[in-house]
């Protein structure tokens, strides 16, 4: 077969990289000012397929370089240099409500970017694309060790980066949900940090059959990272995503020993009993269910349990006495929880008290609850089982 | 009191071997001396080091890439110092060659940071910090497909996607074998590269000739992903011999390009390749031995014979061709050879096809980048089977120089050559 002129040339640096480093596509020798899509897919553990797709029009050279140029038209549109990851969505005829997690953080994302000729927006898998190439994204730096962990009562799981340390840690509580998200863990040792993701809302039943564990929980978690070996003691940070991030205020101002050199609280609320547990602030939620609303297909949205937010001290928790730097990550249009109208309430508690300096509030336009590393997916909803109830939402 | 805790950084941590990669120390004392030290355990549980003398900046940092070091196993300004000079550990086995075997998994590297200045017992000292890094030579997708067919026994590397895309013959030397990870690496870039076994170190095939090669390189043509007319071919030292009598004289192989590295015109396969290593071998006089005993086998071809039956018809050639020399190469006269070579091209008046690049100190292997220098290594005579331990010659720094430029080159020449106008020939290029 004779094939005249420049081969069409697709590449993407990096080929294996983390997840959260940017990628570069390129194509070149296309033809000129052609129209093209550039199409990425990927498969889940769970073995559903996630697509995303851009438009381009290749330059006078045929050449389309996705960093630079602007995208007409897909799954995302614009500049959007990583729009092929962060945009992909379940392929039409999934189950619905579907959820981005990676379970196997040893092992890579393998995704396929391929390009295909024309503006297409569906049946990619019907056609035969002009060329393909598949990457790696990892969340485990290489060297990186996962450890399960069972002591003094507590489970997790503890990420180590490589060397003999000591490094400094990390206390990871990630939100509601069923499964142990340890993406960000895991992503958090591959930048050097000993990350202990903690599993509190599905913890091994005690003697006592008691199921919210208490705050002593916590505090034993804290100390398992703080006398580890291979951790300094002074440099724990706690991170914590919608519950986790309220257990993380809660216990930074009122245990006696935990003591996190700073906090981040991401799409969380200091709205619960102060000097609660976690018991008591699902005891709230109960409460206030009757504020539960639902949109117009009938998804779930708990943004109201919390709400109006109390000006009775003993209803929130007293960010006045925080000692530590915080990081509040605050989506503005978070349907799950009132993360933005807690975040003023804190900056105003916390300038009153003479702490204000602590505080950086991170406040996102058009941002939802599930702020998760970077270029992953975003989910709009998703399926989702209460820990207390085992119920799940959406009804079936 | 705060203490500062030195972090120690690869980046990337996954690349493919043939990338550069950043190490940097952050966060250390001003003006503070330290070694960066790589530690690789080959498939052959061997263990190579290599490391360098830094000081820390004012505020605390090395970086690898733009630092100078003051000494180890290399020197100066060297952003891949830490892989080229790499060099088995003392005590190690004598005569070992670094080459990977299983291409499916990567080189790792445990690169860490001691204080001071060391040259020995990194084992036995902790570190400040260790980091690990992984160096492929396959990238994802490529697919890995045996070949057992028509006689020939090979591996091919196929990128992925749909292709078609341009194919290579890859051939290594004497040593025999199936060396796979180049074409590895080359279908890494988009090649479709087999890689071809012609000789094995146990058992030489009594009758394998020209007509083998020539049935390898219909076998990628014939493959549905390959572009049957944008095929090259590719050898390295006896490999080059290959090519060069493929090139001048098949009928049936029309390779689109062809690249030789440290090989010569000498030796065309107008006969069964065992013949050819037998007569080899009744050279044995030309051998010469350096005073470690290390076998120098340069002179085998030299002086360059004048009688045409015994060298390639270079006139012949009638696709670009790309010679890649050390002028320090110990195993065979290369140069003596390429010099040859574009006399007798430049009669027949095919000259404008030749690009040679002879890179000043380095030796026989040159392989791709930032790999270590083997200047000498264990090889099996091919005729009397006898074990010996093979000068290649050249320096590491300069080696290292043509491994990295020559590889680009390669790359470019391949490129150029089978993607992108396949009907113009280069200008010649001394």
């Amino acid at each position: 077969m004779a094939v005249q002129g420049p081969m069409l040339w697709l590449s993407v640096h990096p080929c294996r990289g983390l997840v959260d480093e940017k990628i570069k596509v390129l194509v070149q020798h296309a033809a000129p000012v052609q129209r093209l899509t550039v199409h990425t897919l990927f498969r889940s553990e769970d073995g559903d397929d996630w697509e995303a797709f851009g438009h381009y029009v290749s330059d006078s050279a045929g050449a389309v370089d996705v960093s630079e140029d602007v995208c007409l038209g897909g799954t995302y549109s614009g500049h959007e240099p990583m729009g092929l990851l962060w945009s992909l969505r379940p392929v039409p005829g999934s189950r619905p409500s579907l959820r981005f997690r990676k379970k196997d953080t040893g092992t890579p994302m393998l995704v396929t970017i391929s390009l295909h000729q024309g503006f297409l927006s569906d049946s990619f898998t019907e056609r035969l694309p002009l060329a393909s190439r598949v990457v790696e994204r990892w969340y485990m730096a290489p060297g990186v060790r996962r450890v399960e962990l069972t002591e003094g009562g507590v489970t997790g799981t503890l990420f180590l980066p490589p060397g003999p340390g000591q490094f400094p840690a990390v206390l990871d509580l990630p939100g509601g949900g069923r499964s142990l998200p340890e993406a960000r863990a895991v992503l958090l040792a591959s930048h050097g940090f000993v990350t202990l993701a903690l599993n509190y809302l599905n913890p091994r039943r005690t003697a006592g059959g008691e199921y919210h564990v208490g705050n002593d929980y916590f505090q034993t978690a804290f100390s398992v990272l703080q006398t580890h070996p291979q951790v300094i003691r002074e440099r724990i940070a706690i991170v914590g995503l919608s519950f986790g991030a309220s257990m993380a205020l809660g216990l930074s101002v009122y245990s006696p020993t935990i003591k996190p050199s700073c906090l981040v609280s991401i799409s969380g609320s200091h709205v619960q009993p102060a000097g609660g547990s976690l018991g008591d602030i699902f005891a709230e939620f109960k409460k206030n269910e009757k504020n539960t609303r639902y949109d117009e297909e009938k998804r779930v949205i708990w943004h109201d349990l919390l709400l109006p937010i109390p000006s009775n001290p003993s209803k929130k928790v007293d960010v006045g006495q925080l000692c530590c730097p915080l990081l509040l990550i605050v989506g503005e249009d978070d349907q799950n929880w009132p993360a933005e109208e807690s975040a003023s309430d804190m900056k105003e508690m916390m300038e009153m008290s003479g702490n204000g300096h602590l505080l950086t509030v991170l406040s996102y336009p058009d941002t939802g609850h599930l702020i998760e590393p970077p270029y992953s997916p975003h989910c709009r909803s998703s399926n989702f089982i209460n820990a207390e109830s085992r119920e799940k939402y959406p009804p079936r | 009191m705060a203490r500062t805790i030195a972090m120690l950084s690869v980046h990337p941590s996954r690349g493919l071997v043939d990338e550069k990669f950043r190490v940097e120390v952050e966060n250390l004392p001003p003006a503070c001396p330290v070694t960066l030290h790589c530690l690789h355990r080959s498939e052959d549980q061997d263990h190579w080091e290599a490391f360098g003398h830094y000081c820390s900046d004012h505020s605390g940092t090395v970086k690898v890439s733009e630092d100078e070091s003051f000494g180890g196993t290399y020197s100066g300004r060297e952003h891949m110092g830490l892989l080229w000079s790499m060099r088995p550990v003392p005590g190690s086995r004598r005569g070992l060659r670094l080459r990977k075997t299983r291409v499916d998994f990567p080189m790792t590297l445990l690169i860490s940071v001691y204080r001071g200045h060391l040259t020995a017992g990194f084992r036995e000292l902790p570190p400040v910090a260790s980091v690990v890094a992984e160096r492929w030579y396959m990238a994802p997708g490529v697919k890995r497909i045996a070949v057992e067919e028509r006689g020939v026994t090979g591996t091919f590397f196929i990128p992925p996607g749909p292709g078609p895309f341009p194919g290579v013959l890859d051939m290594w030397g004497g040593g025999g074998g199936l060396v796979e990870y180049r074409s590895a690496l080359l279908a890494s870039h988009g090649f479709a590269s087999m890689a071809l076994k012609y000789i094995d170190p146990g058992d030489t095939p009594t009758d394998m000739a020209m007509g083998y090669f020539e049935t390898a390189f219909q076998i990628i043509q014939d493959h549905p992903q390959v572009t049957s007319d944008r095929v090259g071919i590719l050898g390295l030292s006896f490999g080059t011999s290959v090519a060069l009598t493929l090139a001048a004289y098949s009928q049936i192989s029309r390779p689109r390009c062809c690249v030789g590295i440290s090989g010569s015109h000498a030796y065309p396969i107008n006969r069964p390749v065992a013949e050819l290593f037998g007569e080899m071998g009744m050279n044995e006089k030309k051998m010469k031995r350096d005073e470690e005993d290390n076998v120098i086998m340069r002179n085998l071809i030299l002086p360059i014979a004048t009688d045409p039956a015994k060298k390639v018809d270079v006139g012949r050639i009638e696709c670009p061709l790309l010679l890649v020399n050390g002028d320090d190469d110990q195993n065979w006269a290369t140069t003596e050879s390429a010099e040859d070579i574009a006399n007798m091209m430049s009669v027949a008046g095919n000259k404008h096809l030749l690009t040679t690049l002879t890179y000043p100190k380095a030796g026989h292997l040159i392989e791709p980048p930032f790999t270590p220098h083997i200047r000498a290594s264990n090889f099996i005579v091919q005729h009397s089977k006898e074990k010996v331990i093979m000068l290649w010659g050249g320096e590491p720094k300069a080696h290292a120089v043509a491994q990295e430029d020559s590889w680009k080159r390669i790359l470019n020449f391949l490129k150029e050559h089978l993607c992108i106008e396949p009907t113009l020939a280069p200008q010649a290029k001394l």
